[in-house]
């Protein structure tokens, strides 16, 4: 590996100051499964690696007065799903944090550190994204918020500017009569990348009718979607299978796919038909 | 960095550079190392402390060879900076027999015969070290799911998962079927 200087603060200030103070390329570090590799094989270049797993707001994982999940951004995938709150309210995050590399990488890689590497084909993001996620970014000047969904601007590319990096992802508390599921699929029983991934997110009244639906697609785009024409297709109405082979349709008609090594474009806009309308099965039992 | 000792050298080629003495505790031991901050977990024991039982595969995270524990926790050495582990236990495969005793998990993998080159037994023995450590009775699903991240190019898996059924104390009845998998 080229040479870097490495520093582990143990607070945000320190981090941020260290941040002014440098010239040069700052990588922040979490699990390393994404930097190291990255690293080693030149395709990212680091004059001074940050681990940032010393500092308490990172390393934490809380939930407000309002049952806002504050998951900090070093927060390992393991610790996540082991959460039973987690499992049980915001249930496709800790999905997809359970179906990412092996547990030596669960044990060391965060939902955080996913977010930041900006696949197209993470896991977590579509289900952070129909939890309505907000990051939360430190730089000198600062904390800013930004919605998740205005968070990825193309493959690996994201807002985070020099200077900046991730400290949690703050997500709302669901609503009562909520039902949150990711699904992928891969050719392999484990330990693959996403062909393409699904996230869904329906919230109900007592009636039935379905309040709010979000979903989400992974891998089928430049960056994680939503899929925002298939939600309209479901809010307002009492869910039937119908309408959800609709909003499968509908969702496979907003991905804009490309042909690669895992698969051809028509295969995956196949493949978000099926997952989409899975996903949403998935929550009509959850919700039963 | 957490210690104060910095020693500065100069390589052919290269700019001075500081490496820095860090204190690693490995399977209960104290090892004061002269490190460079990009060098891997791995390395460092391998090429530095010689324990030479983690193995480099794959290098990237894919096939487990160099699965050591920390804090009790399988990871993979070779995505981990060495310096990374300062403040925590790392576990070795040369830790896990105790007193000249090996592990019981090893004794099975010698019953069973559950290698053939023995390259990726010292990831698969920690992994599963690390399963039952967290959880004494896995199921067969849950093994398989916990050895997911170790490869495995000679033998096939059956009868390193049932080395870890028996060490487990539970009956070994192959029924698992991966797609039936839900």
């Amino acid at each position: 590996m080229n040479s870097f200087t490495y520093e582990s603060p143990k607070s945000l200030q320190e981090a941020t100051s260290l941040l002014s103070q440098q010239s040069g390329v700052i990588r922040p570090l979490v699990g390393g499964s994404d930097l190291i590799d990255q690293l080693r094989t030149n395709r990212k270049q680091a004059d001074l690696v940050m681990d940032i797993k010393s500092i308490p707001e990172t390393t934490s994982m809380e939930f407000d007065a309002n049952g806002a999940l504050h998951l900090g951004s070093a927060v390992s995938c393991a610790d996540t799903y082991a959460n039973p709150t987690v499992r049980s309210q915001f249930t496709a995050i800790a999905e997809s944090c359970e179906l990412i590399g092996s547990i030596q990488i669960q044990n060391r890689a965060s939902a955080g550190g996913n977010v930041c590497n900006s696949s197209p084909s993470a896991d977590t993001i579509p289900a952070l994204l129909v939890h309505d996620a907000i990051a939360v970014i430190a730089s000198a000047k600062g904390l800013r918020e930004i919605a998740l969904n205005e968070f990825f601007t193309g493959p690996g590319k994201n807002v985070l500017e020099t200077g900046e990096f991730l400290v949690k992802l703050v997500i709302p508390n669901p609503s009562a009569n909520s039902a949150s599921h990711y699904l992928r699929f891969i050719p392999r029983e484990e330990m693959d990348i996403a062909v393409a991934g699904a996230a869904s997110f329906v919230t109900v009244d007592s009636s039935g009718t379905c309040l709010q639906a979000r979903i989400a697609l992974a891998a089928v785009a430049p960056t994680p979607i939503r899929a925002y024409e298939a939600e309209k297709v479901l809010t307002g109405k009492i869910i039937t299978e119908d309408l959800i082979d609709e909003a499968g349709v509908t969702a496979a008609a907003s991905a804009k796919p490309i042909s690669d090594v895992r698969g051809s474009a028509d295969y995956r806009k196949q493949l978000v038909k099926v997952l989409t309308k899975r996903t949403l099965q998935k929550c009509l039992r959850t919700l039963k | 960095m957490s210690s104060d000792l910095k020693i500065t050298y100069s390589r052919k080629g290269m700019s001075s550079v500081t490496k820095d003495q860090i204190e690693l505790n490995i399977n209960g031991e104290s090892y004061e190392v002269l490190v460079q901050p990009w060098w891997t977990l791995l390395e460092v024991l391998r090429d530095e402390i010689h324990l030479t039982g983690t193995k480099e595969g794959c290098s990237n995270g894919n096939c487990g060879a160099c699965s050591v524990l920390l804090d009790g926790k399988a990871i993979d050495a070779c995505l981990t900076l060495a310096v990374e582990a300062v403040g925590h236990k790392v576990t070795t495969v040369e830790g896990l027999a105790k007193n000249g005793k090996l592990d019981p998990l090893q004794e099975k993998f010698v019953e069973w015969g559950a290698l053939q080159c023995g390259f990726c037994t010292p990831g698969f023995l920690i992994s599963a070290r690390g399963l039952l450590d967290q959880n004494p009775k896995p199921t067969e699903k849950e093994i398989r799911l916990a050895l997911a991240g170790n490869l495995c190019r000679c033998t096939g898996y059956d009868k390193i998962v049932k080395a870890v059924l028996d060490t487990s104390g539970q009956p070994i009845e192959s029924t698992y079927n991966p797609s039936q998998n839900d």
